[in-house]
């Protein structure tokens, strides 16, 4: 019995080994073909689009680099695009350090061990996340509204009326705004996130801290936040990608021209404008491209130097 | 003989049922041989496209079925777009003036409509912001045009003992007056949106400067600059304006200016004249308009009558028969009638004589007699290159309005926006 056994199956086992594992392309396959049809492949056509000039006929030809050499010189365009950059990096400034200190901020709060209605304040909060971009843009705008909003009326009836004032419709207050607004929408996210890190710390650690004497500055400073730089991390390079691809909520609140005077313009929108056109001006698919091209570039390089210069240092723990 | 029957009878139950797999097969495409889709901006409308327009159609050619699908303003031409170049857009497009259609029609997505019965009641004004450059073919039929002024509650002038005024001057006397009695906002209008700072203001009251068509011709040709005296006296007029206008007016947008006037709590709303119909369902009070008062030293008035809406074929619709059938409908004066006293405000091109029943729609429509009509300098030709000038407009407009710039700056940079692509001004 044992003999048939031994002689019978091995061989067998070795052709089954031998032959191509079919099995890892079946399960590979509808994630692969799904992903390369609309991901890889529109990607790849989008800069080899970037690579093409049009003319008014539809007609295309090759022009190689000359799109991204117009985008970074010609100064009617090369004006817009650093100046949609710089706003762009403001914005995700604004994000990393309000929105996510934020969120560190409330975690923390929510990781309190006695706290009562814990899960309320954690449904509330992460609530705007939930509701549409649209949404957010019509009620800031109602509230911060100049003429019907209650935005005044709250500053004013803790003394504070001076200072309100349109901050959506200045150039030197709308990006912050914007951001702001964003940021209040957002803001669930990194809390969950780092909340979801803080909870996982093993109660045993903290005890041990404070048996040492550490207070509570020093527990969160020497023993959690080492913990819960991992999810830092991946908080700041998801918030980093959002931003760099945002423009729903400037779209709705300002319109595809991003006034005044294009200081709340970003990536996003300068995108728009160039690849649909706006009012008069006629959209073109090629320098469109090319700007979607300079963004894949910029969130690719911000992504690289996060995993080479950040992730790699990062040590992880497992309890 | 009744073998040949079976025959035939066969013969029709095998066509029958070819027919009748061919159908469902094609069950799209057979559908949509009755029914028209118009695309359009005008969300508004709509209404009045499916009870009014559509069912006066269908009066006459109860056959085709025209269904209204409309977006909004600021999104059309994005959507249109991409909806034209991957092949699901309607069978009647509406054609932006100018180069937005004509653009289209150069890529081949819009007919000619120049054998489209019903063109002949358009004169060459009319079919110019739909025609190509050398005037020969024209890609689609000229539905309305709108024109600029300001209107202004009746109750608060009464109120205020003051008369719609007729020069500039007066027209600062009275912003004057009402901004002494506190009451009232003097100029319902914000810059937020910046369209409303450039078309409502740089147009509207422009025209008077730069004597309508003479100096928008000028301007094609190179003959006058944006740096010209006309131009920036616009712009210090526009920036005149920022005292008399709402709190905070910077953060403005088109909604709240339309609220502010509406609910009585501004006297002077510079309007165009589509706003017509949206004050007569909206404001309780009465309102009448004045048009845009002349500046210091002009007899002649111009207003801005801007050729705005048109409708045109496009070229990869299944119906286009059915689709020329219901544009020399839309020629037709019949259409005329229905257009301008459903929507007062919108005014026919049409030659044909038509009366406009609202009264304040027929004081617009009005100074077409005493006044000269003129178009937007910025919509022929002038804002084909990159910058595009209308975008400029809008900037410049609502910076000299927001204070961030002045009238001289805001000329210069317009100026050198167009002189870097457009030969006329290179020199």
């Amino acid at each position: 019995m044992s003999d048939i056994a031994a002689s019978g199956v091995p061989v067998e086992s070795t052709a089954q080994r031998s032959r191509f594992p079919v099995h890892i392309l079946v399960f590979l396959a509808p994630a692969l073909v799904i992903y390369t049809a609309f991901s890889i492949y529109p990607l790849i056509d989008t800069i080899r689009l970037s690579l093409y000039a049009g003319d008014e006929t539809g007609a295309r030809y090759f022009v190689g680099l000359g799109n991204f050499t117009t985008l970074l010189t010609d100064p009617v365009w090369a004006d817009q695009f650093w100046n949609a950059l710089r706003n762009n990096l403001i914005f995700f400034a604004i994000h990393m350090v309000v929105q996510n200190g934020i969120g560190l901020g409330l975690a923390m709060l929510l990781s309190l061990p006695h706290l009562t209605g814990g899960s309320v304040y954690r449904t509330l909060l992460f609530l705007p996340t939930m509701l549409s971009v649209v949404i957010i843009g019509f009620i800031w705008q109602l509230i911060l509204n100049p003429l019907w909003g209650i935005a005044e009326t709250l500053l004013q009836a803790i003394g504070l009326g001076s200072l309100f004032g349109p901050w959506l419709g200045q150039e030197s207050t709308a990006l912050l705004t914007v951001s702001l607004i964003s940021v209040w929408q957002f803001v669930g996210i990194p809390m969950m996130l780092i909340y979801a890190a803080l909870i996982n710390i093993p109660d045993d650690l903290l005890d041990a801290a404070t048996v040492d004497g550490a207070g509570p500055f020093s527990v969160f400073w020497f023993v959690r936040l080492p913990l819960i730089l991992p999810t830092l991390g991946v908080v700041s390079i998801l918030t980093f990608v959002a931003n760099f691809n945002a423009f729903d909520l400037i779209y709705a609140i300002k319109g595809a021209l991003a006034g005044p005077n294009f200081s709340t313009d970003i990536l996003g929108t300068f995108f728009y404008r160039t690849f649909f056109g706006y009012q008069l001006q006629m959209g073109s698919p090629t320098m469109g491209a090319t700007v979607a091209t300079a963004m894949l570039v910029i969130i690719l390089i911000g992504v690289l130097i996060y995993l080479f210069g950040v992730q790699r240092r990062l040590q992880r723990h497992t309890f | 003989m009744k073998s040949l029957h079976t025959k035939t009878i066969l013969r029709r139950v095998a066509h029958l049922a070819a027919t009748a797999s061919l159908a469902t097969l094609a069950f799209v495409g057979t559908a949509a041989a009755q029914t028209l889709t118009i695309e359009s901006w005008r969300n508004d409308d709509a209404d009045v496209w499916n009870n009014k327009i559509i069912p006066a159609f269908n009066k006459k050619h109860p056959n085709i079925k025209v269904q209204f699908k409309a977006d909004p303003p600021t999104e059309y031409n994005a959507a249109l777009n991409a909806r034209l170049a991957g092949g699901t857009a309607g069978d009647l497009i509406t054609c932006r003036p100018f180069d937005a259609s004509l653009d289209l029609f150069k890529k081949g997505q819009l007919v000619s409509v120049n054998d489209v019965k019903g063109i002949e009641n358009f004169s060459d004004v009319a079919k110019s912001a739909w025609s190509t450059d050398d005037g020969s073919t024209t890609f689609c039929m000229p539905m309305a045009s709108v024109i600029h002024g300001f209107i202004y509650n009746k109750e608060i002038f009464d109120e205020l003992k003051l008369t719609p005024p007729k020069t500039m001057a007066e027209f600062h006397t009275v912003l004057d007056k009402i901004k002494a009695d506190g009451k009232y906002t003097p100029i319902a209008m914000g810059t937020a949106d910046q369209w409303e700072a450039a078309t409502m203001g740089f147009q509207n009251i422009g025209v008077n400067y730069w004597k309508g068509e003479e100096g928008r011709k000028a301007l094609i040709e190179g003959k006058q600059k944006f740096t010209d005296p006309a131009y920036v006296k616009t712009f210090a007029e526009l920036a005149s304006w920022a005292p008399y206008m709402g709190n905070g007016y910077q953060s403005q947008k088109y909604p709240d200016t339309q609220n502010l006037f509406t609910l009585g709590r501004a006297a002077i709303y510079p309007a165009g004249s589509w706003d017509v119909p949206i004050f007569r369902k909206d404001a309780d009070f009465e309102f009448d308009a004045f048009a845009p008062p002349l500046p210091e030293g002009a007899s002649k008035c111009y207003i801005s009558d801007h050729t705005d809406i048109a409708l045109g074929i496009n070229a990869k619709s299944k119906n286009v028969e059915a689709a020329k059938t219901f544009l020399s409908w839309v020629a037709s004066p019949e259409f005329a009638e229905i257009y301008a006293n459903e929507l007062p405000g919108f005014f026919p091109l049409s030659k044909a004589k038509v009366d406009v029943k609202d009264p304040v729609a027929a004081k617009f429509v009005g100074w077409r007699n005493d006044c000269e009509s003129s178009i937007r300098n910025s919509y022929q030709i002038l804002s084909r290159g990159t910058p595009n000038l209308e975008n400029e407009l809008w900037n410049v407009s609502a910076q000299v309005m927001n204070g961030t710039m002045k009238p001289e700056e805001a000329a210069k940079k317009v100026q050198d926006g167009l002189a870097s692509w457009y030969e006329p001004h290179k020199k």
